[in-house]
């Protein structure tokens, strides 16, 4: 009888967190064996996700993803985690996905298999050799979820276990809207307090002041909660939500955040000069934007040129803590990276560049996000104030925007650290990394 | 004004592991050359606690690593990653005779894991708390399933790994406790063997057809290799398991693992004795190991590799000297060169998967407290490395050799 290969395949942990690595490997083949390791994955909409690298077995009849390169597939090269960052959609799916998760309490389920040989389609039409099945959690076992729902607010808290209290962060979304709650739940996982906030579908963003006071409001939520240290509250955004951050770090008298870390963003209002029109996107210049040859909208020229005029910006200036930046030179969402030189430019004036540090990651893309997750250079999107469909190109290519959202993952949680976290041998917060 | 000048940052990885993963413990942020304690709590299904705790000192960057820096003092000593899981022991004021053991295989053990000021070593309940974490070890990976089996008038349950299959299949015998004990058959198939966990002890007498219809219904079953199937027994589950590979026409199996196994079955009930505590201590009433080949299974006809796991402190059992005899007798029949020895110094009788509580004497079908033996460095040394060596076992002669 024809020997069976049956090999053995092992994923470590089998539970981990979302932005923990993991060690796949196959035990048990022939030496020299050709083999395809393969992901796939059913989101939270139905849609199925994979990612597939090509191995050869060593003389030992060993695959180990973590140290072996792979020869091609999704992903090339020694990849510890290309069985995730490298996913998309499989062949036949919707278009302009994005891969979300909306429910952050249930994780994600991934099934790895091994097929045999260099396998680059039909996957679900054969049965591979062996699988595993490995969760990707956002909220570690015991951190809280509460609904906020109060004066107005629509919001989630995340709390971390353990006696508190602890830092604060509020966590502030992009211009798709909506309540995104998964980089809070991370952030609580990883020890801080942090509430995310539907501030989008909040009506009333009439005047500058009513604005101004909502934000204040929010931020007094979070830094009055029983578990938060009230000086040690920080602020993330990521898009528009960084143009609020900033904004609210600036102007708002009552609000003293400890630290402000702003992800693919803007100082630059994209719209005249109130706060207010920052939400109503009813001046934005849309006659500059711009569609590439698949028809996708392209919105990153909308503030070029960086206006001179201090009216149309927020005044750097009156920035008063640590200042963390992270953009990818790919963004054709958002002129971000134009944007960063200019904040830099306008605090060397004021004398508060001390604050200030920019990490710019090279062909990475507006979205960046908590790592491993996948990359998409364009999705489907629904303009807020006039409800048009379109697919907005976000920009990057998947290897260096896997790395750079890798790399500013872990330098953003030790930003936060190192501001938000009392240390025994701090006196005064230090500005740079 | 801030009144804590500092806050510590504690972090496990994995936060949710398989019972026999390592983690890896930190804590950060702390002030240099500080003390601190390490504490595990953790509630048994049956409302019982248990705890742990180490004794540690920060170094000059304000930090504990687990995995690399000793413990000064606790339950466990020296530098030990997962001291915090198997050092557990009930807390002051359990009851006694009490033993870990997780009834139900598709949760997770939830253990407290927490950071206190200095070196505390007991009242912890009623001490502030620096920093704590909840950490889950599973039994169960994800994607296993678990299927009750009711068929042929056999009671028990299959566990099946993830994936197309056919997987090669383990009868799981455990002692003579009895009941349905399925966290280890939950774990072997998170490493790959489609395990079935027998209900055995039911009846007072057991027959063997018993056995072998459940050997049938393992072999049966679709996803089950027909020729790729081992026997797991541990204690009584051992040497009805090692009579079964020995004698039994339908019984073929690939290979055997035992842990603390005999193969006599005559007791002398004459010879139970007590120590100073009033525990039972059983291991004379099986020696000395008869010479006579009708009292004990015959292993010079044993014709599959058989593994022999031996904690040489065991008082329940003399699986030492039995261990020495079956030894003797393969030699003498000359299938010596199936058998392998497991040994381990001061390790007792109940050597179960790593990282779970030592228990050197506990409560046995609810009437006496049954020694069984075993120091909890030593002992939770030997669960770790013959688990390891186990699946090694298991995968050489169930995955690796040819049809």
């Amino acid at each position: 009888m024809a020997q069976t290969v049956t090999p053995i395949l092992s994923v470590l942990p089998t539970r981990g967190l979302v932005d923990e690595k993991f060690k796949v490997a196959l035990e048990n083949l022939p030496p020299r064996f050709p083999v395809t390791l393969h992901s796939l994955h059913q989101s939270e909409d139905k849609d199925y996700w994979e990612a597939f690298g090509y191995y050869v077995s060593d003389d030992r009849g060993r695959v180990t993803v973590s140290q072996d390169a792979s020869l091609g597939g999704t992903y090339t090269g020694a990849e510890p985690m290309g069985l995730l960052w490298s996913m998309r959609p499989v062949p036949g799916s919707r278009t302009g996905l994005r891969l979300r998760k909306m429910d952050v309490q249930s994780p994600m389920v991934v099934l790895i298999s091994a097929y045999k040989g260099h396998v680059f389609e039909g996957f679900r039409e054969q049965p591979p050799m062996a699988s595993a099945v490995t969760e990707r959690w956002y909220m570690a076992p015991g951190v809280q979820r509460i609904d906020i729902r109060e004066r107005g607010v629509k919001g989630t808290i995340f709390i971390p276990q353990g006696p508190g209290p602890f830092p604060g962060v509020l966590d502030m979304w992009g211009g798709g809207g909506g309540l995104v709650e998964y980089r809070s739940a991370l952030l609580a996982s990883h020890g801080f307090v942090s509430m995310a906030l539907d501030y989008l579908s909040f009506e009333t963003f009439k005047t500058h002041n009513e604005c101004l006071s909502y934000f204040e409001k929010v931020f007094s939520i979070i830094q009055q909660h029983p578990q938060v240290i009230k000086d040690r509250v920080g602020i993330c955004g990521l898009s528009l939500g960084a143009t609020v951050t900033l904004t609210m770090a600036a102007y708002c008298k009552s609000i003293s955040p400890r630290c402000c870390v702003c992800i693919s963003g803007s100082h630059v209002f994209p719209s005249g000069v109130s706060f207010a029109e920052v939400f109503q996107f009813k001046e934005m210049d849309m006659g500059k934007a711009r569609l590439d040859e698949q028809k996708r909208v392209i919105w990153r020229d909308m503030i070029l040129p960086i206006p001179t005029d201090p009216q149309r910006k927020v005044a750097m200036g009156r920035i008063k803590c640590p200042l963390l930046l992270v953009n990818g030179d790919d963004d054709q969402n958002w002129a971000t990276v134009e944007s960063a030189e200019d904040m830099a430019k306008m605090m060397r004036a004021a004398g508060n560049d001390h604050l200030l540090t920019t990490l710019t990651y090279h062909d990475a893309g507006h979205l960046i996000e908590p790592p491993y997750t996948p990359h998409f250079r364009a999705s489907n999107f629904i303009v807020q104030h006039s409800k048009q469909k379109v697919v907005m190109l976000w920009g990057g290519q998947t290897k260096p925007h896997a790395d750079a959202q890798e790399d500013s993952w872990e330098k953003i949680l030790a930003f936060l650290r190192q501001h938000l976290y009392p240390c025994p041998s701090s006196s005064l917060p230090q500005a740079k990394l | 004004m801030e009144t804590n000048l500092w806050r510590l940052l504690l972090s496990v990885q994995p936060s949710r592991g398989l019972v026999d993963e390592k983690f890896s413990v930190r804590v950060q942020n702390a002030p240099p050359a500080h003390p601190l304690t390490m504490h595990a709590l953790l509630h048994s299904e049956d409302g019982d606690t248990w705890e742990a705790f180490g004794h540690y000192v920060t170094d000059s960057g304000g930090d504990v690593n687990v995995s690399e820096d000793p413990s000064l003092g606790g339950t466990y000593d020296g530098v030990e990653p997962m001291g915090l899981l198997w050092s557990l022991r009930p807390a002051p004021g359990s009851r006694p005779g009490l033993r870990f053991r997780k009834r139900d295989a598709q949760t997770p053990m939830q253990v407290r894991l927490s950071v206190y000021q200095g070196h505390q070593s007991e009242g912890f309940m009623d001490r502030a708390v620096l920093a704590s974490v909840m950490v889950e070890r599973w039994y169960m990976a994800p994607g296993v399933r678990r299927v009750n089996i009711t068929e042929g008038g056999v009671t028990g349950t299959l566990f099946l790994p993830p994936g197309p299959g056919p997987f090669p299949g383990l009868m799981d015998l455990w002692g003579g406790g009895g009941g349905l004990v399925e966290y280890r058959p939950a774990l072997l198939a998170s490493h790959g063997f489609a395990s079935l966990a027998l209900d055995y002890l039911k009846q007072a007498d057991v027959k063997n057809e018993y056995f072998e219809d459940a050997y049938r219904v393992l072999q049966q079953h679709p996803q089950v290799c027909k020729n790729r199937i081992g026997l797991v027994g541990l204690s009584f589950g051992s040497s009805v398991a090692l009579k079964m590979s020995v004698y039994s026409n339908v019984i073929q199996v690939r290979k055997c693992l035992h842990t603390s196994c005999l193969t006599c079955t005559e007791l002398n009930q004459k010879k139970t004795r007590y120590n100073e505590e009033n525990q039972v201590i059983w291991r004379d009433l099986l020696l000395p190991v008869p010479t006579d080949l009708s009292k004990k299974v015959d292993v010079g006809r044993l014709q599959c590799p058989l593994l022999l796991v031996v904690g040489e402190d065991d008082q329940n059992w003399p699986v030492p000297e039995s261990a020495d005899d079956m030894r003797e007798m393969m030699e003498g029949a000359g299938n010596s060169h199936l058998l392998t020895v497991l040994s381990y110094p001061r390790a007792g009788h109940l050597i179960e998967p790593p990282y779970s509580p030592h228990c050197r004497a506990g409560t046995f079908m609810a009437a006496v407290i049954a020694l069984w033996g075993g120091e909890v460095a030593p002992h939770s040394r030997a669960q770790e490395d013959a688990w390891r060596k186990t699946l090694d076992f298991l995968r050489e002669n169930l995955y690796c050799s040819a049809d």
